[in-house]
């Protein structure tokens, strides 16, 4: 019942902030220097003058402004993003097409890093001032500063070209007909490289926030408790400070869901990942702004998913807020 | 006499590099015997706690014994490894603490808590724990044992918190329990209650217990023996009776004189003169904000609070947590806006004053805050933080500094200090400098919120001497607000005391103290640790 | 102990500074070591590192020098970090100094709006800025500083909201002092340590943000960045692994050294170790 409605708040939450990306997308075409009706059938394929006036016309472009933001408005709320006139498709065709592939990719990068961030992070918080806990956290540092697409780049160059260990492009091999189980193992070894180099930067972000918060919350009184009941340090470590110390991790994952959603543009551009953001890249390249706002407001709306997910796991974390009056 | 429980010798504690002194504690030497409540007393940084941690294992990092034994068991406990200190720890020893509020894990259920006890030291199996964690939380008088037992400590009062903590330390029955501050972050019914249930489950288990504290009057209350510390070395030893009545060191003898023993005020006073200040039917609502999940909450802060204030006078508000009285402080300093009655200065309505007009009006009535180390800017030179107000008010740099400079004088810091940054200066020092604050205004009356309530007793009744003395030099009008009925006792010429927001109880100090007419009134009196022996002496 | 003997406590922010020093020295020296243009074709393409003398890091695609790429991009990453960062202060630090202090219906409508910059994933908002706007120099600071600003805004507000109530701000509202001067003399002072901080860790940001930009071909045409020679030797990685890695062992250094620093000035500036052992 609470969770029936906490679910139903923030969807409705997640509306209002649609609705106000929506109205910044019109906005920006808007603001796009050139003809709006232009921008929307792709520059390129806007040079017959009496394609641009029909086009026009049916975008209402010779309406006030009011107007055409009411349409365009009322054109998403039906789930019509518009066609994507450089791939001959509706945007939405062209997007949800791609989703899966996508979720895969960041969903996969997500729990990996969240998984091997948080075990590192421990590890570096119980190893503190030991060479072992400094080292976790010079190499944390590392993969925190380096450009993403380099990586992968590296990866490719190293894994792919030089060991020819694994698959650099492609979500599955052309041509190989696999299905069943030998298609799963073909798509797990392709999702290798661009997950664990799009998991790389957020292990980073979890490593340091674990550490930090677990160092914080070993000086917290109810630790002390703990010793003066005659625990063992593992069971402390676990127990008490780990626990309390997630919490934040939580909070941040949610945070970071995001930037996982651009950060997968990087990825799925240099291993030709089949995914919204390669098409993103494509839509960038071709200038088909009509495909790119699309797909702007499909990776917020990832986002936002992603943070009802993470409020949800905190308040079954957090006794504080599930059985607070 | 059969042999102690517990014997320190000898034992000296060394500081990391770069502390305020090379020892925590400097060849102490103290014994705790059998069935004895034995008192460790001292101010802040006395070291009166780290006997207690080095013999728990429980020392901070870089802080060690280097010399000295303390033999419990026939063992020397400070040539444990670590291992065998955990053994020990809540089997043979428990330790409570002083922070209720946060010495529980937050995500745990209590009951859980409790049984980690047995876990750690492999006795029981689940269920049995479970029904054993159920009879300790009997035996420490929790209400609703067994709805206690699953509720998570954020669930709790302080006071019921304190006694999860009493019954994980005993759980399994140690022959010592360490009680490290256990009351001071409590109020002084609640005091009273745990600090009768130590001396209960004492008595019942013949057990020994070692209790660190800062207060005389808890002493009083509970000690058999006494062990006075100052600067890492011990003062004076004895039995708690020949200590309190007749203290041989000059030290102890400045601290129990120290604590505003005095619990029977003087008659000031006769008829009062027209009000200064005027508070009638002041009303004050919380309302936290209802969440998703909560319902929104309303806490009657202030519930019809009336009472005038003299010219001259200081009036006490004394009271518990959450009865209201720093709200009230807070309204009549205008920090908060009350949401109906009227508070009238000398015939002006404060009440309904905002913005501009309310901040040229604000010099009529300054503050002095609880915190010395919250109330300075860190980053503001003394002086200048002094000068600051009248400046704001329109008096010249100039002149303002020179002001700064007298009054930092008056309140015996001397002009000189005027260039410095507050963290030059000690917690008492930082109090004198808030106190000259407060009068650069020269403000017709100055809310003190709980002023002396953070320093150390012999601190506190120096900064009592200073604003005693500064109220005959100034003749000033003091609102005084206190949870301490012993401050309260020594400083006010009238009394109001509050609970849950209503004002239960007003009158003259004299009244109040020594004819109480309401029973919350009695209560508190009677809680003042300490009070029973005082009488007795008196 | 003074401000830099705390710094240089820190081994790594010693090392940090001195690398960034270098790089910052690469700028600067870049027009004088490296006068001609770096798009400028100057030998024939693909040359690997010290094949022929004078080409030390070699030539990409299109035969240009990659040393002379590199010092050049050495003065627009740093120049687009800084100033990106300088925007986003400007407009988080404000914003989150009026909400945290006045608090209620303005913190209310303040944070809502904050709320929906940071649901928006950043790098594909920029991404549509920068697209939308045409690439150049200023439509990227523009479009980093607007992705950047809010985490800004939190932290300062959050500062804001426990300084307000902190004793001493009461006090000087108490003495009459004026809203204005409370903000800026009692409450900001006390809050730049944690700001420098996030600033110097935001300059890292907004490096690998550009490049990053650059590399899906969104940087300013008319200048050279390590993001685009990245981007533009990516297509050739099998046969010259070198036109990608160099570039971008600067960019990791830069913002590795940034981040180095970032970590020495919290230790210098929030001095927690000394407090822990209290």
């Amino acid at each position: 019942m609470l969770y029936a409605r906490l679910i139903l708040m923030r969807l409705l939450k997640a509306v209002v902030v649609l609705f106000m990306i929506v109205i910044f997308n019109f906005f920006l075409i808007q603001m796009a220097p050139g003809d709006p009706a232009a921008i929307l059938a792709g520059e390129a394929g806007a040079t017959d003058q009496e394609f641009l006036r029909q086009l026009r016309e049916r975008f209402g472009l010779d309406q006030p402004l009011y107007v055409q933001l009411w349409r365009y408005v009322s054109g998403i709320a039906m789930l019509d993003f518009g066609y994507s006139y450089r791939q001959q498709m509706p945007v939405l065709d062209l997007i949800l097409a791609r989703l899966p592939a996508t979720l895969l990719l960041t969903g996969t990068a997500f729990v990996l890093s969240l998984a091997l961030g948080i075990v590192a992070g421990s590890m570096a918080a119980a190893r503190v001032k030991k060479p072992s806990g400094s080292l976790i956290m010079a190499l944390a540092l590392i993969f925190y500063a380096t450009p993403l697409f380099w990586v992968a780049l590296m990866a490719v160059v190293l894994f792919s070209v030089y060991l020819d260990w694994l698959p650099a492009y492609g979500m599955y091999t052309v041509g190989a007909g696999l299905d069943g189980f030998a298609l799963i193992l073909d798509v797990a070894k392709h999702l290798v490289l661009p997950a664990t180099t799009l998991a790389l930067f957020f292990m980073a972000i979890y490593t340091r926030m674990t550490r930090a918060s677990m160092l914080e919350a070993s000086q917290q009184d109810y630790v002390k408790t703990a010793r003066a009941k005659g625990l063992s340090p593992r069971v402390i470590q676990r127990r008490h400070i780990l626990r309390n110390a997630l919490l934040p991790i939580i909070t941040l994952a949610g945070l970071q869901a995001g930037q996982m959603v651009g950060g997968a543009i990087l990825t799925e551009t240099v291993f030709a990942w089949p995914g919204i953001g390669r098409l993103m890249y494509e839509a960038l390249m071709q200038r088909d702004y009509n495909l790119l706002l699309g797909i702007f407001f499909f990776s917020a709306a990832l986002v936002i998913v992603f943070n009802i997910i993470t409020d949800l796991v905190y308040r079954l974390a957090d006794p504080r807020i599930k059985e607070g009056s | 006499m059969s042999e102690p429980v517990l014997s320190i010798r000898g034992l000296t504690i060394a500081l990391p590099k770069g502390a305020d002194r090379p020892y925590a504690v400097e060849d102490i030497s103290y014994d705790v015997e059998r069935g004895e409540i034995m008192c460790v007393v001292g101010e802040s940084g006395s070291g009166k706690s780290m006997a207690a941690n080095a013999l728990m294992g429980l020392l901070p990092k870089g802080v060690r014994p280097t010399a000295g034994e303390v033999i419990f068991d026939g063992q020397d406990l400070l040539t444990l490894t670590e291992k065998q200190h955990r053994k020990l720890r809540g089997l043979h020893i428990g330790m409570i603490f002083q922070e209720p509020m946060t010495a529980l894990n937050p995500l745990m259920r209590v009951g859980a808590q409790i049984s980690e006890v047995f876990e750690a030291h492999g006795k029981y199996n689940g269920k049995e724990r479970q029904a054993h964690a159920l009879a300790l939380l009997e035996e420490v008088g929790i209400p609703q044992p067994d709805k206690a037992i699953r509720a998570y400590p954020f669930q709790l009062s302080g006071g019921q918190r304190q006694r999860v903590m009493i019954a994980m330390a005993l759980a399994l029955e140690p022959k010592l329990l360490i009680a490290d501050e256990p009351t001071t972050a409590l109020d002084v019914t609640t005091q009273a209650q745990i600090l009768e249930l130590i001396r209960d489950l004492q008595k019942r288990r013949g057990m020994s217990v070692m209790f660190i504290t800062h207060d005389f009057g808890v002493v009083a209350e509970v000690a058999s023996r006494v062990c006075v510390m100052r600067y890492g070395q011990i003062v004076e030893l004895g039995p708690a009776k020949e200590v309190l009545e007749n203290p041989q060191h000059e030290y102890t003898r400045a601290l129990i004189e120290a604590i505003p023993s005095n619990i029977i005020p003087e008659a000031r006073g006769g008829e009062r003169p027209a009000p200064l200040l005027e508070v009638k039917g002041l009303n004050k609502i919380f309302r936290s904000k209802g969440g998703l999940f909560k319902a929104a909450r309303e806490v009657r802060a202030l519930d019809d609070v009336s009472f005038t204030l003299a010219p001259g006078e200081t009036v006490g508000i004394v009271g518990e947590s959450g009865s209201g009285k720093s709200t009230l402080g807070r309204c009549v300093v205008r920090l908060e806006r009350p949401d109906s009655g009227t508070l009238s200065l000398s015939g002006t309505d404060f009440t309904t004053l905002t913005g501009e007009e309310l901040r040229r009006q604000r010099w009529r009535v300054q503050m002095i805050f609880q915190d010395p180390y919250a109330s300075l800017n860190p980053r503001t030179r003394v002086g200048y933080a002094i000068a600051q107000g009248p400046m704001a008010n329109g008096v010249s740099r100039d002149e303002a500094m020179k002001q700064a400079g007298e009054l930092l004088d008056l309140v015996g810091l001397g002009a000189v200090a005027v260039d410095r940054f507050p963290h030059e200066f000690s917690g008492g020092q930082r109090q004198r400098i808030g106190i000259a604050r407060a009068l650069a205004l020269n403000p017709e009356l100055i809310v003190a919120d709980e002023a002396v309530s953070a320093l150390d007793v012999s601190i506190q009744a120096q900064i009592l001497e200073l604003l005693e003395d500064l109220k005959q030099k100034l003749s000033l009008s003091l609102l005084f607000i206190t949870h301490d009925l012993r401050v309260a006792a020594q400083i006010c010429d009238y009394i109001i005391v509050m609970q849950h927001g209503r004002i239960v109880e007003q009158g003259t100090a004299e009244t109040v103290f020594l004819s109480p007419r309401e029973a919350y009134t009695r209560e508190l009196l009677e809680a003042i640790p300490g009070r029973a022996h005082e009488l007795e002496s008196a | 102990m003074s401000f830099f003997a705390r710094f240089a406590q820190n081994r790594g922010a010693l090392i940090g500074l001195i690398i960034l020093m270098t790089i910052i020295l690469m700028a600067i020296l870049a027009p004088f070591l490296y006068p001609d243009s770096p798009w400028r074709m100057v030998q024939r393409p693909f040359l690997s590192p010290m094949e022929v003398d004078g080409f030390l890091l070699g030539t990409d695609t299109m035969g240009r020098d990659v040393a002379a790429g590199i010092m050049h991009g050495a003065w627009v990453s740093l120049l687009i970090g800084l100033v990106s960062t300088t925007v986003a202060l400007a407009i988080g630090v404000p914003l989150g100094a009026i909400a945290g202090y006045y608090g209620g219906l303005i913190d209310d409508g303040l944070m809502r709006f904050t709320e929906f910059f940071q649901t928006i994933p950043n790098f594909a908002l920029a991404i549509v800025l920068v697209a939308i706007m045409q690439p150049s120099v200023t439509s990227i600071v523009l479009a980093i500083a607007i992705v950047s600003w809010p985490p800004v805004a939190r932290l300062v507000r959050a500062e804001f909201m426990s300084l307000r109530h902190r004793e001493y701000v009461e006090a000087a509202r108490l003495v009459g002092q004026t809203n204005r001067t409370i903000i800026l003399r009692q409450i900001l002072p006390n809050t730049l340590s944690p700001i420098i901080v996030l600033a110097s860790l935001m300059v890292a940001t907004a490096i690998l943000l550009e490049s990053a930009l650059s590399f899906l071909g969104l940087g300013d045409p008319n200048v050279m960045s390590w993001g685009y020679m990245i981007g533009a030797a990516r297509t050739v990685i099998r046969q010259a692994w070198w036109l990608s890695f160099f570039p971008g062992f600067a960019i990791l250094l830069t913002v590795l050294a940034l981040n180095l620093v970032g970590e020495g000035l919290d230790d210098a500036l929030n001095p927690k170790l000394s407090r822990e052992r209290s």
